[in-house]
């Protein structure tokens, strides 16, 4: 057997996986938001724009997921690094693996049960309450897009540690010394060295978090209550309930069009920002 | 040992003190690293820490450069007393063990970093001069723009060296910085460090398990063992002189003689060599009688020949080493051991056949009494 023949034979299993579970459902989808609405629910083949022409109909959903997204992307992030730093530069090596398999253990629960955690604490009976008894009366905070934006921070959380974990634990931490030998203060090691060193981890958590919150549906719908949905939500609405999988294809295509558009520039700015090619080809 | 006496470890007469370092020692939890180190380091001096692997030199030395608080002693740079000042603060710079080099940076900017720092702010137009000047210095011109992955090892130590000498620091500290290279490359850089110091004038401080690195580069060698420094003095010194059998095994190779000690009244002691054959040597001042001593005696400083005075020997094996020829004999009581006899005493003689006979000989003040330790 060549050494082409082995690497091919190597790649089949996830080459097909990749036909079979991609390539085939989108190219599926594609056809489907060419289509028109049949009378029973489903699609009739066509070729028309009728669909693309309707998404401004859904604009709502559009607008929620590309803020809300992004910030959740954003505030993950600000809260994520400095824990990761912790794990990784400061942690006493004793406990470093249970605070990381602290980090984990939520992860373990599904989503729904610990979003119903967040409905009460959100709800009236929750923090609301508390603030009412110290004086600060009338806040509501479920069904808000502050909710929902809390609960995409802690459900997304460990998917933001964990690849700025892995960045700054294999950072030598004789750079640091070296830095500080060479006559800079830590807090500028931290800019100078560790900083742009975490890069890779950095990008390669903000792109995990942002691609999944994208297509994000659970979190929205049950801490935003039916008042801040994202398109994932229009996604279930269109194909599940109206059962107009046309509309709901056009839609579909065009967030997935939107991912692309913002990857790209996404990819764009991480190469300015300095991080190697390899770097990034790593994500 | 160490602080004992003093007069040996007081740097050399008439220079400025740059660093010392007074009883330091340094405790990780119960492990002792170092232990009542005492040493003081003179303006322009190149002193090395030469000793086995975990004998403490890296401690020493990142005491110094402000990586570690010493648990006792103090250590005094420039006059001012130190112990926890930090690192970035101290004028002071360390080429690491594997250089430590930002590898998200060019050489040049590598170099560049600790100009970077300077407050007030230095033009980046001097920054740029110096840098330039400095990589002619360490000779890598050319290669401003490469990527640290991009060099080989060798051009990665220029680079580590350059970033630390640019800063002019008043002590330069290196951490076997040679270690990573073969064996010519360690050979040509030696030299070139040497020159580098003698240029520069500055201070250097080098850390080494390599003997032959030692004894070729540095005005003065602090010996250590186990945390301790053993002796401090320069390779002659320590060749002539060394004040202990772990000493003159270290550096150098000598060969050793147990016994006991029997006579410390004159210039020569004796001393009963397993346990039978009194033999003189010179002795150094704090030994006691009925001390387990040795004796050592330079291979090159016995003299084979066939009359005279002498101890009887026979030759075991002759091996021509060129400048020198070396041959193991054996002697009934004291066993074997080495002489090197240099080549004009092999022309004048015909030289010694293994089997032959032999009479070996020597100065006695070249005999050492050394406590065995
Ligand atoms: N950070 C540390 N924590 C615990 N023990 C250490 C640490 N650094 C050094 N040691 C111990 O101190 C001793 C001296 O180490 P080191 O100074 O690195 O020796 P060398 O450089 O001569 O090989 C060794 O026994 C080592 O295990
Ligand atoms: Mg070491």
């Amino acid at each position: 057997m060549t050494q082409r023949t082995r690497n091919w034979l190597l790649l089949a299993p996830a080459g097909a996986w990749f036909m079979v579970m991609l390539i085939i459902p989108l190219t599926v989808v594609f056809i489907f938001s060419f289509g028109e609405r049949a009378p029973s629910g489903g699609v009739v083949l066509a070729f028309t724009f009728e669909q693309y022409g309707n998404l401004p109909a859904r604009w709502a959903a559009f607008k929620n997921t590309m803020t809300l997204a992004p910030i959740g992307t954003l505030s993950a992030l600000l809260i994520a690094y400095p824990l990761a730093y912790f794990l990784a530069v400061k942690a006493n090596p004793k406990w470093k693996t249970i605070l990381l398999v602290l980090v984990i253990v939520p992860f373990w629960t599904s989503i729904l049960i610990r979003s119903y955690a967040w409905i009460f604490l959100l709800g009236g009976r929750g923090i609301p309450a508390l603030l009412d008894v110290i004086g600060i009366e009338g806040v509501r905070l479920i069904n808000t897009p502050f909710a929902v934006l809390v609960g995409i921070i802690y459900g997304y959380l460990p998917l933001m540690v964990f690849p700025i974990y892995v960045s700054l634990d294999k950072l030598d931490k004789r750079l640091l010394e070296a830095s500080s030998d060479l006559g800079a203060k830590s807090w500028k090691t931290f800019l100078q060295i560790t900083l742009p060193l975490s890069i890779p981890g950095i990008a390669t958590g903000c792109m995990l978090v942002f691609i999944l919150l994208m297509g994000e549906y659970l979190i929205p719908a049950m801490l935003g209550g039916g008042k801040v949905f994202f398109v994932g939500n229009a996604l279930v609405d269109l194909f599940l309930q109206s059962r107009n999988w046309a509309y709901g294809s056009a839609v579909a295509v065009t967030l997935v069009v939107v991912m692309l558009i913002t990857v790209t520039i996404y990819m764009r700015l991480i190469y300015r920002l300095g991080a190697s090619r390899e770097d990034v080809s790593i994500m | 040992m160490g602080n004992g006496d003093y007069a040996q470890d007081a740097a050399p007469k008439g220079r400025k003190v740059v660093a010392e370092l007074r009883g330091v020692s340094k405790y990780f939890g119960e492990v002792c690293a170092v232990s009542d180190l005492s040493l003081s380091i003179s303006e322009g001096e190149f002193l090395s820490f030469l000793g086995p692997s975990g004998c403490g030199k890296t401690t020493a030395l990142r005491i110094l450069a402000g990586f570690e608080v010493p648990t006792e002693g103090v250590v005094i740079l420039d006059g001012d007393i130190v112990n926890s000042l930090e690192a970035h603060h101290r004028p002071v710079n360390m080429v690491f063990q594997q250089y430590a080099l930002f590898p998200h940076m060019t050489a040049a900017q590598n170099i560049g970093y600790g100009l970077r720092q300077r407050r007030p702010r230095l033009p980046r137009a001097e920054i740029a001069d110096k840098v330039y000047k400095t990589l002619d210095v360490v000779r890598l011109g050319g290669y401003e723009h490469r990527r640290i992955w991009e060099m080989s090892g060798g051009q990665q130590q220029r680079v580590a060296l350059a970033r630390a000498i640019i800063n002019e620091p008043k002590l330069l500290l290196l951490d076997e910085p040679m270690a990573a290279l073969d064996r010519k490359l360690r050979k040509e850089m030696q030299i070139e460090l040497q020159d580098l110091q003698r240029q520069l004038g500055i201070t250097f401080v080098l850390v080494t398990h390599d003997q032959e690195e030692a004894l070729s580069m540095s005005d003065r060698i602090c010996i250590m063992r186990e945390g301790c420094i053993m002796q401090i003095g320069s390779p002659q010194e320590l060749y002539d002189r060394p004040n202990s059998r772990y000493v003159a095994g270290f550096v150098g190779t000598s060969n050793f003689f147990d016994g006991i000690l029997t006579d410390n009244k004159g210039v020569l002691g004796t001393v009963r060599v397993n346990n039978e054959m009194p033999m003189q040597a010179s002795h150094g001042s704090d030994l006691a009688i009925g001390q387990d001593v040795c004796i050592s005696i330079r291979p090159e400083q016995m003299k084979l020949h066939r009359q005279g005075e002498g101890l009887w020997v026979k030759v075991l094996n002759r091996i021509f080493l060129g400048e020198h020829t070396e041959y193991l004999i054996n002697h009934e009581t004291l066993g074997d051991f080495l002489v090197l006899s240099p080549r004009q005493a092999e022309m004048a003689e015909s030289p010694f056949n293994p089997g032959d006979r032999a009479l070996v000989s020597w100065e006695p003040s070249a005999a050492l009494i050394l406590d065995n330790k």
